[in-house]
């Protein structure tokens, strides 16, 4: 590289060299012997690179971009001998300052990189920030070199997966999650042997771009604790690992720390999903800071109203424009090398309707960032799910523009599902479609478009659902007007925590029906970090702003709640080893095989009669083992969410073979799920008793 | 930075006093480079290292693998817990040979 004739510095000032850089990439890229520097803004006068050494108030020098440097809006340059690791850079923007044009630069103001690999300034979980410091998000450099050692995403086929969401703190902050490093990458980590065993092979990430804890944050008016930004939907920057979330942050080691985890995961056979937020910035509406895309292309990043103000169809004060040509690029470069740098295996896209919005706002039948994602060369295997709505009132669920490759948080399932296990009059119909991935929504794309949940981190814990009728959100400080009221909860009889024997063993059965339907379900099953041993939140559907016990896993649950956790393994287990739960393709209810029955069957408490009344709230599932690639077991279901107990007259099993009880919610544990090869065959196999509120699923042997 | 290079027997110790980071890292590399050219085991010891940065970790491995491929064998003798644990979070750790004392250190060539 030295020997290259235009490698040597022309321009000098204050005792630092540089020249002339690439235009591409964008960002600061490490050349030998100096970094190359290169940003965009359509509409600037001119720009200055500001350079400090890590941590000082002042810079160190701030060098201007000679005119001559600028190629089209691009202005590039290379300083030489820099240490990578002791650097911090930003930007001063010249420009106008017209808001009614759209125009916000302030020269006064350092903004940072919007292609920033590391961002300093937050560097240890809630360490007090200098509150007076110029320049608060400070862009930094990343080694990019790492040893994956044959390492690669792992393109786990989606039928086959099974997402566990969590938040990369709250899985172990907690004191008695016993690890080494409380609340980290390094933390989940030491959790893997844990994952494994639950039987999940997914993890799906809250958001782990660099965001400010800090951002709105205040006390409680009455208890004094601090609430902070703890969910982090609120990007600083979409390349940078929140540093906050490494045990090495504060030695600026967070990238390596990430991607040993995603490497370690990957040996176990666990993918890694990110839930990434481009619907908005931290940036928030004309009220809030300049941190960086406001102050280099207010124009070009935010949609803005024709007066200049910001839309807000993200809930959070702006809008980030995605579809204009250049912000697209920087979400497509920012996913690609998510992919590629931190072999990621999927994204989960936070209100992503708004990427399918125009410039304006108004939603578009084909929209470009969308049809880019879909067809990229470099994510063609990444899982891409949409959350399918937005805060501007756009709900897609079933009609996202997919391109053949989008999948999305089934909404629908998550309502019906809940709706059905409370008791609810007239789902019987609705269910017999979630059951099968909801043909009715996806019927062009296959089932595996639907990611099945029944709780996510917004809203009620699965614990809570079958505690809670209404939210009680107070710890938020909000007088509990904030989160859902649409819920479908039910508390089982009693507000709130109960010492009841018969409430709780009524949750638990509750818990136990709604893990089943999902683990029943074709599609991707999502569960949330903790609902598998029965986390509570006390009734706080929205715990955004809670960085403690609330919000927090507690590992004692393990040992407190053994019998869900048993279940809700044994549940899991049970729909990895049986392939005819997991198909990719719809049923078709006709025999394709020659196995002399349809795929799939629907019978009610009379074999061949489901009874779709309004007044039903029961069916029963028969799918046909042969059908599965490998072939498998016939799987018999019967749900029954009536009050009393009730009989299923049960299809003929076949010859030779005989239906043997492998799950039965009504019963306690160890009763209420059997391995295989444990599996108790029926006395009776014409008939059935299905407790009240219960589900119990029967197996015959493969032929 | 400090470099002391001893020799017993067919064994060499490389003491290194300081912190290893983007500044020392290049020196250091080029004041135990001789030893590394002539020996074929060698001691690296940390006692003395209270601090190792991105580029501190990237240079021993560098090295260490350097080393390995010449059939050389590095041990690295007495780091600290606390980068010790740095080292696990980073993923570098599993990579080296360590030993916590001298005994060990030898026992490691063996």
């Amino acid at each position: 590289m030295e020997s290259r004739i235009d490698y040597y510095p022309t321009h000098e000032h204050e005792g630092f060299k540089f020249r002339r850089g690439r235009t591409l990439p964008f960002g600061a890229t490490m050349v030998p012997n100096g970094v190359n520097f290169s940003v965009f803004s359509s509409a600037a006068t001119a720009c200055t690179l500001v350079l400090f050494r890590k941590h000082e108030p002042e810079p160190m020098v701030e060098i201007e971009f000679p005119q001559e440097f600028r190629i089209g809006d691009v202005y590039s340059m290379i300083v030489f001998d820099l240490d990578y690791e002791e650097l911090e850079y930003g930007f001063r923007f010249d420009g106008p300052w017209e808001p009614a044009w759209g125009h916000r630069f302030d020269k006064s103001k350092i903004v940072g990189d919007p292609y920033a690999k590391v961002i300093g300034g937050r560097d240890v979980w809630r360490a007090e920030p200098d509150w007076n410091d110029m320049y608060g998000h400070r862009s930094r450099l990343a080694f990019d070199d790492f040893d994956w050692e044959g390492d690669r995403p792992l393109e786990t086929p989606s039928k086959d997966l099974v997402v566990y969401e969590m938040h990369v703190r709250g899985f172990t902050a907690s004191p008695t999650s016993g690890v080494s490093a409380p609340g980290t990458f390094a933390g989940i980590r030491e959790k893997i042997p844990y994952l494994k065993d639950l039987g999940i092979n997914c993890i799906e990430l809250l958001p782990i771009f660099e965001f400010d804890e800090w951002e709105n944050s205040r006390r409680h008016p009455e208890t004094g604790e601090w609430l902070l930004n703890y969910w982090g939907y609120s990007t600083l920057g979409f390349f940078a690992p929140k540093a906050g979330f490494a045990a090495t942050g504060r030695f600026g080691m967070q990238v390596d720390e990430l991607k040993t985890l995603i490497k370690d995961l990957h040996k176990a056979g666990i993918e890694v999903i990110l839930d990434v937020v481009f619907n908005h910035t931290a940036e928030g509406d004309h009220r809030g800071p300049t941190i960086s895309y406001r102050g280099i292309d207010n124009r070009t990043y935010y949609m803005l109203t024709p007066e200049g103000y910001y839309y807000n169809f993200s809930g959070c004060g702006n809008t980030l424009n995605c579809n204009h040509p250049v912000v697209r690029n920087m979400v497509l470069d920012c996913l690609r090398y998510w992919a590629s740098e931190y072999h990621v295996d999927g994204f989960r896209f936070d209100l992503a309707s708004i990427l399918g919005r125009d410039q304006n706002g108004a939603p578009l039948a084909n929209p470009p960032l969308l049809e880019s994602l879909a067809y990229d060369p470099v994510l063609s295997k990444c899982k891409l799910i949409a959350e399918a709505w937005d805060a501007g009132g756009l709900y897609q669920v079933g009609s996202f523009p997919a391109y053949g490759r989008w999948a999305e948080w089934n909404g629908k399932y998550r309502d019906c599902i809940r709706k059905f296990i409370k008791g609810e009059m007239a789902q019987v119909g609705e269910m017999a479609q979630r059951i099968q991935g909801s043909p009715d929504l996806y019927y062009y794309r296959g089932p595996t478009a639907s990611t099945n949940f029944i709780t996510a981190h917004d809203g009620f814990t699965l614990w809570d659902l079958y505690s809670y009728n209404w939210k009680h959100n107070e710890a938020n400080g909000e007088n509990n007007n904030d989160g859902s009221n649409d819920n479908d909860s039910w508390n089982a009889g009693w507000e709130g925590e109960s010492t009841d024997p018969e409430t709780n063993a009524l949750r638990r059965k509750l818990v136990k029906n709604a893990m089943c339907l999902l683990m029943l379900s074709r599609g991707i099953p999502m569960i949330v970090m903790g609902d598998e041993m029965g986390r509570t939140q006390n009734g706080n559907n929205n715990a955004y702003c809670h960085d403690n016990e609330l919000a927090w896993l507690d590992w004692t649950m393990v040992d407190r709640n053994t019998e869900l956790l048993q279940f809700i393994k044994g549940v899991i287990r049970f729909r990895r080893e049986h392939p005819v739960l997991r198909g990719d393709r719809f049923f078709e209810h006709r025999d394709v095989v020659g196995s002399g029955r349809p795929d799939i069957r629907f019978h009610g408490t009379q074999a061949f009669w489901a009874d779709y009344s309004a007044g039903s709230r029961c069916l029963a599932v028969e799918l046909c083992g042969e059908h599965a690639t490998p072939r498998d077991d016939a799987i018999y279901f019967a749900m029954n969410m009536h009050w009393d107990g009730l009989p299923f007259q049960l299809p003929y099993a076949g010859d030779g073979r005989s239906w043997k009880v492998a799950i039965n919610t009504s019963m306690p544990s160890p009763h209420d799920i059997y391995e295989k090869s444990q599996a108790p065959r029926l006395e009776n196999q014409g008939e059935i008793i299905v407790g009240p509120r219960s589900i119990m699923v029967l197996i015959a042997d493969r032929l | 930075m400090n470099v002391v290079i001893t020799e017993v027997g067919d064994v060499s110790t490389i003491r290194l006093d300081g912190s290893i980071d983007g500044k020392t890292a290049p020196l250091v590399r080029e004041q135990i480079a001789p030893t590394l050219e002539k020996a074929s085991k060698v001691i690296l010891d940390m006692t003395k290292v209270n601090y190792l940065s991105s580029a501190g970790l990237r240079l021993l491995l560098l090295v260490y693998r350097e080393f390995a491929a010449k059939k050389g064998k590095l041990v690295l003798l007495n780091v600290s817990p606390e980068i010790q644990s740095v080292m696990s979070h980073t993923g570098f750790l599993s990579f080296f040979t360590l030993a916590g004392s001298d005994v060990e250190a030898m026992g490691a060539f063996a």
